[in-house]
């Protein structure tokens, strides 16, 4: 700890390329820790997904309907707990740009399916008894500041021009899961099927079942598949995790695209760095040759370098990061339930002072090294 | 006293046998030092002299052990200083020498106090320790109340009073100094030699230094010069009438 004023005081030097290189790792980690959110997000789907959970699809594509005939075939499949439907609504909130994911729901089977998505049981009884009932997940309710109570209307031109569809808000549900899905908007089926246009009647986007066990996932899959082949609406049946996977890479391939700009921003920052400490170094051979005349050793003049390049990364990155948690819920806010919640996990941020750590320890090998080999007698007669 | 022969050997402080010094440059082998012999003994104040060349700062930098000789040995207080590691050299140079250059060379991004404090960073000591050797140190070059100036605050005979208070701060066996007075005035020279006079008669101090001026090299108790890498004997009174 003696040592840490002289590592502070040679950072002290030139303050304008100390803070410009603190604030290229803030940038680096700050762009890091966005990626890896969004990465997190669209990858939290398969993450949280219910092992015990199948999702059953229109084989042709996953836009096709389904008969609502099936459910009960379904239902009654052995290992099948139970089975719940979901439609794509589609609707906005007085803006078109107020988006948010919208689904006419199984009241019955809803909290069977999925009962990691709490809802309070009073609120959930108040929904079942109101045919424009309507539960909304947190962040949506917090996004709008909606309240149990509250009238909402939901526009949808492309199902009906009869005027908005009006709900009556009577609960708001939470995720058991950190960073789970709290945008979608549920209402009751039956409000849907009455009022859809008769193209649409009788129809449902897709199912999702809960197993009895999770061991009969295949099985249970394959029977589905093989008791609608060669109707007019083939099954498509999957894990949970392997639809949202599935789902993820319609956007394309978001990880590899994330690696490589995360791996070009930190080859950057290391050779930006590199060169900012071999120049610090080179302004100061006849100090680093004096330091030696006084009798630090060799090694200890490696670890100064390696020190300030040390405290350059840590400095920068943890700023960068602090940046990114203050700004990751808002930017997140601001992609309107177009992905999940951007959560910046601690892993994610230990993670990334990793990576900037040894960015910052590689960047200042070379000069270290430099300096440390230098012959006093030699860097004295340059002084 | 300093003698160019053996006849001191064993009162000698600094034992130095046989040195040769030679660089390549270019292909060409340049022999800097060759064949020296010296003894200092303990409190002397030895000033060498000598056209540019000859072998000054050489020499000092080999009895400081910031190089090592092409042959011959150079003994400090019974340490064999020629065959040591790098790391051990450099312990060896934190415990026995004290440097003072010409251009001061401190560290501008340090304080007064933090400049004087460096060597002291290297012992066992604890702050408060630290704190009361430092203060010691400007105390006696008469920069108390100049603690918290940094080199650019400060004159340049003051800054050479502050490289001379690090030089001294850990007590080491011995001083040496090259062309410490060198970038100074003749007042603030005058003072700086008045200072490491009064280091070796007061504190018993063993100096060597190197320098240009024979005014200065007369403060000394003996000059010795230099001359294409061999060691003449003369005084320094000698030197200031020629």
């Amino acid at each position: 700890m003696k040592f840490l004023p002289l590592i502070l005081a040679n950072l002290s030097r030139k303050k304008i390329r100390t803070i410009l290189t603190i604030g290229s790792f803030a940038v680096a980690l700050f762009l890091f820790a966005f990626l890896a959110a969004i990465k997190s997000a669209f990858n939290r789907g398969s993450e949280i997904a219910g092992a015990d959970r199948l999702v059953i699809n229109n084989r042709v594509s996953m836009i096709l309907p389904l008969p609502l005939s099936y459910r009960d075939q379904i239902a009654h499949i052995p290992g099948v707990h139970a089975v719940t439907h979901y439609n794509w609504f589609g609707g906005t909130y007085k803006n078109p740009r107020n988006f948010f994911p919208q689904y006419p729901i199984d009241v019955e089977n809803q909290p069977l399916v999925m009962p990691e998505l709490k809802v309070p049981a009073e609120q959930w009884q108040a929904f079942a008894r109101d045919r424009q009932g309507a539960i909304v997940g947190a962040a949506t309710a917090k996004r709008f500041g909606w309240k149990v109570g509250d009238h909402i209307p939901i526009m949808n031109s492309s199902i009906d021009s009869k005027g908005p569809w009006e709900f009556n808000l009577d609960g708001i549900y939470h995720s058991d899961h950190v960073g789970g899905n709290e945008t979608a908007f549920w209402f009751q089926w039956d409000y849907f099927e009455e009022r859809v246009p008769q193209r649409v009647k009788g129809n449902v986007g897709w199912y999702v079942l809960k197993l009895e066990a999770p061991d009969d996932a295949v099985r249970v899959a394959k029977t589905i598949d093989n008791l609608f082949a060669n109707s007019s609406f083939e099954t498509k049946t999957e894990t949970e995790s392997a639809f949202a996977a599935s789902m993820a890479k319609q956007f394309g391939n978001i990880e590899f695209l994330i690696i490589t700009i995360g791996s070009v921003v930190f080859f950057t920052l290391l050779l930006v760095t590199g060169n900012t400490m071999a120049i610090s170094v080179r302004e100061r051979i006849g100090e680093i040759a004096v330091f030696k005349a006084i009798g630090f050793t060799d090694r200890s003049i490696l670890f100064f370098i390696l020190g300030e390049a040390l405290a350059l990364s840590i400095a920068g990155s943890t700023l960068g990061i602090l940046c990114a948690a203050a700004a990751i819920p808002a930017m997140g806010a601001g992609l309107n339930g177009l992905l999940p919640r951007l959560v910046l996990s601690s892993s994610l941020m230990l993670m990334g002072m990793g990576f900037a750590i040894v960015v910052g320890i590689a960047s200042g090998l070379l000069p270290a090294l430099g300096a440390m080999r230098l012959r006093v007698v030699k860097a004295l007669r340059e002084v | 006293m300093v003698c160019v022969d053996e006849s001191m050997i064993g009162n000698a402080l600094i034992c130095v046998r046989d040195l040769d010094k030679q660089y390549q440059r270019g292909g060409e082998e340049i022999n800097v030092l060759q064949g020296l012999n010296l003894n200092v003994a303990q409190g002397e104040f030895v000033a060498f002299m000598g056209p540019s060349g000859s072998g000054k700062t050489t020499l000092l930098n080999l009895l400081g052990g910031l190089d090592l000789p092409s042959k011959g040995s150079i003994t400090v207080a019974g340490d064999e200083v020629t065959h040591m590691s790098r790391r051990r050299l450099a312990a060896w140079r934190a415990r026995h020498v004290g440097f003072i250059f010409q251009m001061y060379n401190l560290i501008p991004v340090l304080t007064a106090f933090q400049n004087v404090e460096l060597p002291l960073l290297l012992t066992s000591f604890s702050k408060a320790e630290r704190r009361e050797h430092v203060e010691a140190a400007l105390l006696l070059v008469g920069l108390s109340d100049r603690l918290g100036h940094y080199p650019r605050q400060l004159s340049g005979g003051q800054e050479q009073r502050v490289a001379i208070a690090r030089a001294i701060v850990s007590d080491p066996t011995f001083l040496l100094c090259d062309e410490a007075t060198g970038d100074l005035d003749r007042k603030n020279a005058d003072e700086i030699m008045n200072l490491i006079e009064r280091l070796v008669k007061e504190y018993g101090k063993t100096v060597l230094l190197v320098t240009h001026d024979p005014v200065v090299a007369a403060r000394a108790d003996v000059t010795l010069y230099l001359e294409k890498g061999a060691l003449v004997g003369a005084t320094a009174a000698d030197m200031v009438a020629s």
